[in-house]
């Protein structure tokens, strides 16, 4: 039997607005608990909400980002619920009339194919506090901490139609959200800190069939890599079940990643009723065209448009473009990078290649390069201009990343130069031709074709000779030379 | 003093007739004398209210005294007044005194007028009786066996028996009118928006709307005058500026058409409250006024749709009483869900619970169409009703209640029977438009009030309307014997 995951995501951004969407309390984190939280958040008797026009403006952008239809008027609704750190009992959200209604994204995928994904909508709502049950427990007879400074963080939650069919792209799609958010600059994106926070629905049926099974909902997953690994043991929980002839229950999953599985949280059949109905506090919010039209005229440059003009005008493969247009900063990077050496590929190289294994080791963003775009610039300008080989150039970007300065100054401090003085490599030829007897032998014996392959070891011989200095090329041009007059 | 009108003792003060410190004086002994017979009062704020009146003196004899400059008035208790109990006639909140002044009370301080004191209410404003207040109920002071009327029967009651010259209101469904009614006191409940909800504790958001009481038309003006006006801080608050109510009320009422719908006039009137109202009528078309009939068709279905629509809004907007950031919490919880129980089933008294629990219901997954949509239609009939009779009238006329006050005790066993004292007043709130209510007869010693009905944002009108009323005839004159 073949089987097919099916997946759809829901997506909850938190946007960076300076203060919450009801209220002017700051959003700023990691303040000390409770003291982000003002009357309104605290849902004092007698307070009232009042909306935050920059939160309309981020999710207006999201929305023509994402080719959608912009909702001209949407209603916030009310979602009852008790929990202590839901202080009015309610979430002001919205259901029936969103902000953002239909769209499609494309999403590319490892393997080069690309595929579009259909947003359902998106809407902007609350955040609610937080429950810090373990920092009580132990002490405390079992009581709870609230943290109300969450509480009434404006979030967008992004509903996908169940589109997905593998891990990979969900994250695909995820990481794509991630880029789009951070492109607009309405949220920093940060997963680890709770910013961007993602919910997968996720089901399973044989290929071919149209039905589709029963899903799980798996909570509140934080990275990209838990994304891939909670639908993936999620839909092989699933896929045992159904082949040992059971029933997949639909309900709320957690996922554990200390235990990569996933857990029951509780069943949907009993869950809430929600009671959602219009939110008598707000009105209505109907968007003027001419504010759609302001917004729409400001866009910046977006990832898709991003890639298709690095494709274009640095000659790059549509996989480079995309690896590099895929966050914001590090398109950045690169077009500096690019602006101070005038080498697109090269730059490109050094990017994915040495910076990215660099980053990746450490544990840093792009913002956080210890390797500035000038360091590298000018580090592709002295590999272009002969000044070091691009071995070299290896443990002159090693030292540039421990902080010994910018190329030049390494290259100077360490005696890297590369030797193209044609009388020092026509000795050292001259000596490794000499030293070399047998080898040269099979050279001369050897058919004509195979002897340009045969010279890499002379080559090395050199190379190892002048500890990496010599010019490669200058190398070549002397001992093809050299010899050829032996044959 | 007490007998003065508000209108009056502004002059008086700036007369130097008496002082703010004297007037304040004054009430706050009837306060202490007649209170304990009506229970107009949950809290009075006798060191507050002495010392505001002090800096009012200090501010008239600078000459720098704003409109209500040294003027007592008393305070519903479901404004939220900044380090005073602001309970709501509920034990959810005996213990709450919030941080913060509701924007009908900066209004107030602005204006330089002196707090007395916070008047009694229904809990949560949901009652026409005054029976569910968590601090007993109030007294009607032309009869102490018979309820106010409410729920705001403290701020009726306490300006009836000349306790205080005038007070804030709100009005729900009839929350004003129908206790003004019974009072034999002038109320005005505005246009829906024109008063900002900001601190006011909310029941049911799409029909609470502040307003004033005192004992005449102009005196309620005056109160307006500084209790309306747009406030960024409430999102349903019209963006109009603040106007003078009073600008109209010496206009003629020549020509004016007084529409009368017979839905208002039917079963269930009693016929002597029915006499004094049409005897009303009578002196409106003296003064120049012509009575048309009119017909609201929808009327019969108001009260239903307001009771899903009230009681759902306040369903959800009760539930921030949770015990657990402020208010009552119930001794040692068990767990959460013990917490939550026993703090909203002690905190919260039966009409309240009653009514969570038909929101609850009304807005449940499989009902919400049958009745919060339903209900939702049926008051966008009622306000078309409204619509079509503004064509052809200037004003609509009828009675507040449909007869004067009721003993204690007489209806608080059958809801719905409570639930239809509302009936004349409750179509203006779900079409939002303002409403008064005036003295306009005697019925076994007891009053009898007269419903005017605007159309939006015609406040001016109305008092107009009833102030001119106000000057041929005396039955807003009139004190209960226990307050003379």
């Amino acid at each position: 039997m073949e089987w097919e995951i099916v997946i759809g995501l829901e997506i909850h951004v938190q946007l960076a607005t300076k203060s919450k969407i009801f209220s002017g309390a700051s959003t700023a984190f990691g303040a000390p608990a409770n003291t982000q939280a003002c009357a309104i958040d605290l849902a004092m008797p007698g307070t009232l909400p009042t909306p935050n026009l920059e939160a309309f403006r981020s999710a207006v952008k999201f929305g023509l980002a994402m080719n959608a239809e912009i909702g001209k008027r949407s209603v916030f609704e009310r979602k009852n619920y008790f929990y202590p750190d839901l202080p009015k009992g309610y979430q002001t959200t919205q259901l029936e009339a969103p902000i953002v209604g239909a769209g499609t994204v494309e999403i590319s995928l490892p393997d080069g194919s690309t595929k579009s994904v259909r947003l359902h909508h998106a809407h902007l709502e609350e955040d609610a506090g937080k429950s810090l049950h373990d920092l009580f427990s132990s002490k405390s007879h079992g009581m709870s901490g609230i943290d109300l400074n969450r509480a009434g963080t404006p979030l967008i939650e992004i509903v996908t139609e169940p589109d997905m069919r593998s891990a990979a792209e969900a994250v695909a799609y995820l990481k794509k959200i991630h880029s789009i958010v951070t492109y607009l600059g309405i949220s920093d994106g940060d997963m680890s800190q709770g910013s961007m926070r993602c919910d997968a629905n996720v089901s399973v049926r044989l290929k071919g069939e149209e039905k589709l099974g029963t899903r799980a909902e798996i909570k509140n997953i934080n990275s990209f890599r838990f994304v891939e690994r909670a639908i993936k043991v999620e839909a092989e929980r699933q896929i045992d079940i159904l082949e040992d002839g059971g029933k997949v229950a639909q309900e709320t999953r957690l996922y554990d990643s200390d235990k990569n599985e996933t857990r029951s949280m509780r069943s949907k059949e009993v869950a809430n009723d929600y009671r959602y109905f219009p939110c008598p506090d707000l009105l209505p919010v109907v968007l003027e065209d001419s504010f759609i039209e302001e917004i729409r005229k400001n866009l910046p440059e977006l990832p898709d448009a991003k890639r298709e003009r690095f494709e274009k005008d640095y000659g790059l493969s549509r996989y480079d473009a995309e690896l590099l247009t895929q966050e914001r900063a590090s398109a950045d990077y690169y077009e500096a990078v690019v602006k101070g050496c005038n080498e697109p590929k090269l730059a490109a190289n050094w990017m994915t290649g040495e910076l990215a294994a660099l980053l990746n080791r450490e544990e840093l963003s792009i913002e956080q390069s210890p390797v500035s775009p000038g360091h590298l610039a000018g580090l592709i300008q002295r590999i272009q201009d002969g000044t070091i080989s691009g071995k070299i150039a290896k443990q002159v970007f090693e030292a540039m990343a421990k902080g010994e300065g910018d190329a030049d100054a390494v290259i100077e401090a360490k005696g890297l130069k590369q030797v193209s003085d044609t009388g020092a490599i026509e000795k050292m030829v001259d000596d490794v031709i000499a030293a070399s007897a047998a080898q040269v032998e099979n050279y001369r014996s050897a058919d004509p074709d195979k002897r340009p392959k045969m010279m890499g070891f002379f080559v090395g011989q050199i190379m190892k000779a002048s500890k990496g200095q010599a010019n490669p090329k200058v190398i070549n041009e002397i001992l093809k030379k050299k010899l050829d007059a032996l044959l | 003093m007490h007998q003065l009108t508000i209108a009056d003792m502004v002059s008086g003060l700036r007369n130097r007739e008496f002082s703010s410190v004297e007037l304040t004086q004054h009430f706050l002994k009837r306060i202490q004398a007649l209170d304990p017979q009506l229970n107009s009062f949950i809290t009075v704020t006798e060191e507050a209210a002495l010392a505001a009146a002090q800096a009012a003196d200090t501010r008239i004899a600078a000459g720098d005294a704003p409109a209500l400059c040294g003027i007592p008035v008393a305070h519903k208790d479901i404004f939220c007044t900044e380090g005073v109990r602001t309970s709501c006639g509920s034990k959810m909140l005996d213990n709450f005194a919030p941080p913060y002044n509701a924007k009908v009370i900066d209004g107030f301080n602005a204006a330089g007028s002196v707090m007395l004191g916070k008047t009694n209410m229904d809990e949560f404003a949901m009652g026409s009786s005054n029976e569910s207040s968590f601090y007993g109920p109030t007294k009607n002071p032309w009869d102490t066996n018979c309820v106010p009327g409410g729920s705001s029967g403290g701020s009726a009651a306490a300006v009836a028996a000349l306790l205080a010259p005038g007070a804030t209101a709100t009005d729900t469904g009839g929350s004003i009118r129908q206790p003004a009614s019974l009072c034999g006191i002038t109320g005005i409940k505005p246009t829906y928006g024109r008063v900002s909800r900001w601190g006011m504790i909310a029941f049911a958001s799409s029909l609470d709307q502040g307003g004033a009481m005192a004992r005449t038309a102009e005196d309620a003006a005056l109160l307006l005058n500084v209790m309306a006006g747009p406030d960024g801080r409430d999102s349903t608050c019209l963006d109009k500026p603040a106007e003078d109510f009073t600008r109209n009320l010496h206009e003629s009422l020549r020509g004016l058409r007084i529409g009368i719908p017979k839905e208002y006039f039917s079963e269930g009137l009693d016929p002597q409250t029915e006499a004094c109202v049409r005897a009303a009528l009578a002196e409106y078309e003296k003064l120049g006024a012509t009575l048309v009939e009119i017909s609201l068709p929808h009327t019969h279905l108001a009260v239903p749709a307001y009771y899903v629509i009230a009681p759902s809004e306040a369903s959800a907007n009760l539930s921030r009483f949770d015990g657990v950031r402020y208010g009552h919490r119930c001794e040692n919880p068990a767990d959460l869900r013990d917490l939550y129980m026993r703090s909203r089933g002690e905190g919260f008294g039966e009409e309240v619970q009653r009514r969570i629990l038909v929101g609850t219901y009304a807005l449940s997954a499989g009902y919400y169409d049958a009745y919060y949509n339903k209900a939702q239609q049926v008051r966008r009939l009622i306000k078309n009703d409204f619509v079509e009779a503004y064509k052809n009238v200037d004003v609509i006329m009828g009675p507040t209640a449909t007869s004067p006050a009721f003993a204690l005790g007489a209806k608080s066993k059958d809801p719905v029977a409570m639930y239809l004292e509302d009936i004349y007043t409750i179509s203006a709130n779900l079409a939002g438009l303002p409403g008064m209510s005036l003295p306009c007869g005697m019925v076994d010693g007891k009053p009898v009030g007269l419903q005017i009905i605007g159309n939006y944002l015609d406040e001016a009108r109305m008092l107009n309307i009833a102030h001119q009323f106000q000057q041929h005839t005396d039955w807003h004159t009139a004190v209960p014997g226990m307050a003379a």
